[in-house]
């Protein structure tokens, strides 16, 4: 139930030469509230990119080893708990770490907009709450990822 | 009443009200006028009696009971829990006094899969989500000054029910309350978490066993308890549609039946304690025929395939929550509105019980101002409205009976479609409904998406300002406080004590025997929910290794 999947682009991004965007989507901690990274998972795989999904009650240590061994552009964390102040202190650590600086990093889920300010300064990229839509993650991604690679 | 057909039924019911309890409460219009406990047609016809019928006679479309909220109105019932077991008691005892007539209980992530809270894995979740519950010690405080041979407790506990069970018990038997005084529920619906809300620890077989064994156990130690709530709320919030909430769910409820029959208990023993647990969404007549469609479909089920006869067997009662899912971030004062209509769905669909959402659940754990609010907007319907003075108001509507019909009928079609893949088990391993409720989730929110379902504040009348309400803030000391004190009944236990209960939990999972016996001695000796967890898993095996 919680072997990691990959799920490959439908059709290659059309018109581009690039490799497509690589995601891995983890949740982390203890919450199972799935329904939001699995919709994300699908939307963004329609939208050209690949999808590694961790499935649920990833640590942060197995998430990064996750993101380093699918040579990930994008870490997408789910977090519905409200443990988002003591997993992604750990998670962003771990990934500084091991070098993985460049990786996009987003997180969705049950964020209080008075916790938006710390953790986006804590090097997440962009925090979206219910109510996102699904071509507003993948666009946003899609341009993350392009700085980072021509950075 | 319009009528004068010779309905035997009809002839029934009117004895059953000329018997039945009336509340101490006018029930005319604000105006003044009479209104009648049910509204007829003028004419009772066979297919009237037979998809409609009498409230609180079978097929109980049109309610359970025959004077349904005239007698007594739905159990408002919040459910509540954070911090250690302290600070829930106090919430409680805030509900009583603010007029609830129930209490049903929040636990925390780790104890809900099973963890103490000093596991790695439970750092920053205890007492986060709901309140953290390590020992049958716990439980005492929680219910501290509560008299649980009269309040009514639901506990929400899936994977870990068993213990907390018989934590329940124990704290109960050191009150001095007999077990056959407690009434109450325990979720204890372990199917519902394959298929939706991800809490489970062992294979979906072995913990269906528990659940039958919980099911005997209290059929003859607890026969006013609630063993299990079958449960569509979670199936909802995850992505289902209304047919698949409602036949999934039921699909759960056949499978526990025909557990306890295979376990030699007869259905009339124990069906009358089985009770339900379904979602009122926002789309308000497709709500109000899932519950009459629920009640008319389980009736069926159980008089022609299990063969009840008893009417409380036959009687699908349940419990209601507004939609989660349909809370929004943005404007989240909007939410109270929401909420109060699909509390009415709920009340017009015939629940037994009901909480109410809080406004800012889309953001945090409720405040007690947000808590009220929502159970204000339950007394408002209930004193206010004049909804609870007929029966099934909309009874006989073309439009809600057609829903119903159609409801039903998808219902049956699934039932169809998990006998074909080889039955309930079979079609969790094949991935059956988790396939269905992603691919029904992904399709609502591309709706979303694409502007063709609109939602208030999202994709439709957005405001600029975000605007700001209080939220509730867990205290970080709750942590070190909760696993301070499980150090400390570790500590002062008797060591030798909790080995050998732990032992005879191993024995009894691993032998054909109940578990609650050896669960109760393991609770008596202050076993932790983690501990005892691990003893089960030993034997039973685990469906993920992921958190071991």
């Amino acid at each position: 139930m919680t072997s990691s999947s990959t799920v490959g682009p439908k059709t290659a991004a059309s018109g581009e030469s690039r490799p497509p965007v690589r995601v891995v989507l983890a949740k982390i901690g203890l919450d199972g509230h799935d329904r939001g990274v699995q919709v994300v998972a699908r939307a963004l795989r329609d939208a050209g990119m690949e999808v590694i999904y961790t499935g649920l009650w990833q640590s942060p240590e197995a998430v990064v080893r996750a993101v380093e061994d699918e040579d990930a552009d994008v870490l997408g964390v789910s977090l519905l708990s409200g443990a988002h102040y003591v997993l992604m202190p750990r998670l962003i650590n771990l990934l500084k770490d091991r070098g993985l600086e460049h990786v996009v990093v987003i997180l969705g889920g049950i964020i209080p907009a008075d916790d938006i300010p710390g953790l986006e300064q804590l090097g997440v990229a962009r925090i979206f709450t219910p109510g996102a839509s699904l071509d507003e993650i993948a666009e946003f991604l899609r341009a993350a990822v392009e700085k980072q690679r021509t950075a | 009443m319009a009528t004068d057909t010779k309905s035997a039924a009809l002839e029934t019911w009117r004895r059953q009200m000329a018997a039945a309890r009336q509340r101490d409460t006018s029930l005319t219009t604000i105006s003044g006028r009479e209104i009648e406990t049910l509204y007829l047609p003028d004419e009772i016809t066979e297919e009237y009696e037979t998809r409609l019928g009498f409230p609180g006679q079978y097929p109980f479309t049109r309610g359970v009971h025959a004077n349904q909220y005239r007698g007594r109105l739905w159990t408002m019932r919040q459910f509540a829990g954070f911090g250690t077991p302290e600070e829930t008691n106090e919430r409680f005892r805030f509900l009583l006094a603010k007029g609830q007539t129930g209490l049903s209980t929040a636990f925390d992530l780790p104890t809900l899969m099973g963890l103490d809270s000093d596991h790695p894995s439970a750092a920053g979740e205890v007492g986060r989500l709901g309140v953290a519950v390590d020992s049958a010690r716990d439980l005492e405080r929680l219910f501290a000054g509560i008299n649980l041979g009269e309040v009514s407790v639901s506990m929400t506990i899936n994977a870990p029910a068993a213990i907390i069970l018989s934590y329940f018990l124990v704290a109960a038997e050191r009150q001095g309350i007999a077990w056959d005084r407690l009434s109450g529920t325990i979720q204890n619906d372990i199917l519902k978490e394959y298929h939706a809300q991800n809490e489970y620890v062992y294979p979906p077989r072995e913990s269906v066993r528990l659940v039958t064994d919980t099911i005997e156990f209290c059929t003859r130690h607890a026969p006013r308890f609630h063993p299990v709530s079958i449960s569509g709320y979670h199936i909802r919030e995850a992505g289902a549609t209304a047919a698949e909430e409602l036949a999934f769910t039921l699909a759960d409820g056949f499978h526990y039946v025909e557990q306890a029959l295979e376990r030699g208990l007869a259905i009339d023993e124990f069906a009358p304690r089985l009770s339900f647990f379904f979602n009122a969404h926002s789309d308000f007549f497709e709500e109000i025929a899932k519950f009459r469609a629920a009640r008319r479909i389980w009736a069926r089920h159980l008089r022609e395939r299990y063969g009840a006869q008893d009417t409380k067997s036959l009687a699908l009662r349940c419990h209601a929550q507004t939609s989660g899912v349909s809370l929004q971030a943005q404007q989240p004062e909007v939410n109270v509105v929401r909420v109060a209509y699909q509390a009415l769905a709920a009340v017009l669909g015939g629940c037994q019980s009901l909480h109410t959402n809080s406004r800012d659940e889309t953001l945090s754990l409720p405040t007690e101002e947000a808590v009220t609010i929502a159970l204000r907007t339950q007394q408002v319907l209930a004193y206010e409205t004049g909804v609870p003075n007929s029966v099934d108001p909309l009874g006989g509507s073309y439009q809600v009976e057609a829903l119903t019909d159609a409801l039903e009928r998808e219902a049956e079609e699934m039932f169809v479609e998990i006998e074909r893949r080889g039955g309930m088990i079979a079609a969790i391993d094949k991935g059956y409904f988790r396939r269905r409720i992603a691919d029904s989730a992904f399709a609502y929110q591309r709706e979303v998406d694409r502007g063709r379902k609109l939602v208030v504040g999202v994709n439709a009348f957005v405001e600029q300002e975000a605007s700001r309400i209080p939220l509730l803030q867990i205290d970080e000391s709750i942590e070190r406080k909760q696993v301070a004190n499980l150090k400390a009944l570790r500590s002062q236990r008797k060591a030798a004590a909790t080995a050998s209960a732990l032992d005879g939990v191993r024995r009894a999972a691993t032998s054909s025997e109940n578990i609650m016996p050896a669960l109760l001695e393991a609770a008596r000796s202050d076993a932790t929910v983690g501990e005892t967890v691990v003893a089960l898993a030993d034997a039973l095996g685990r469906y993920s290794t992921a958190l071991t």
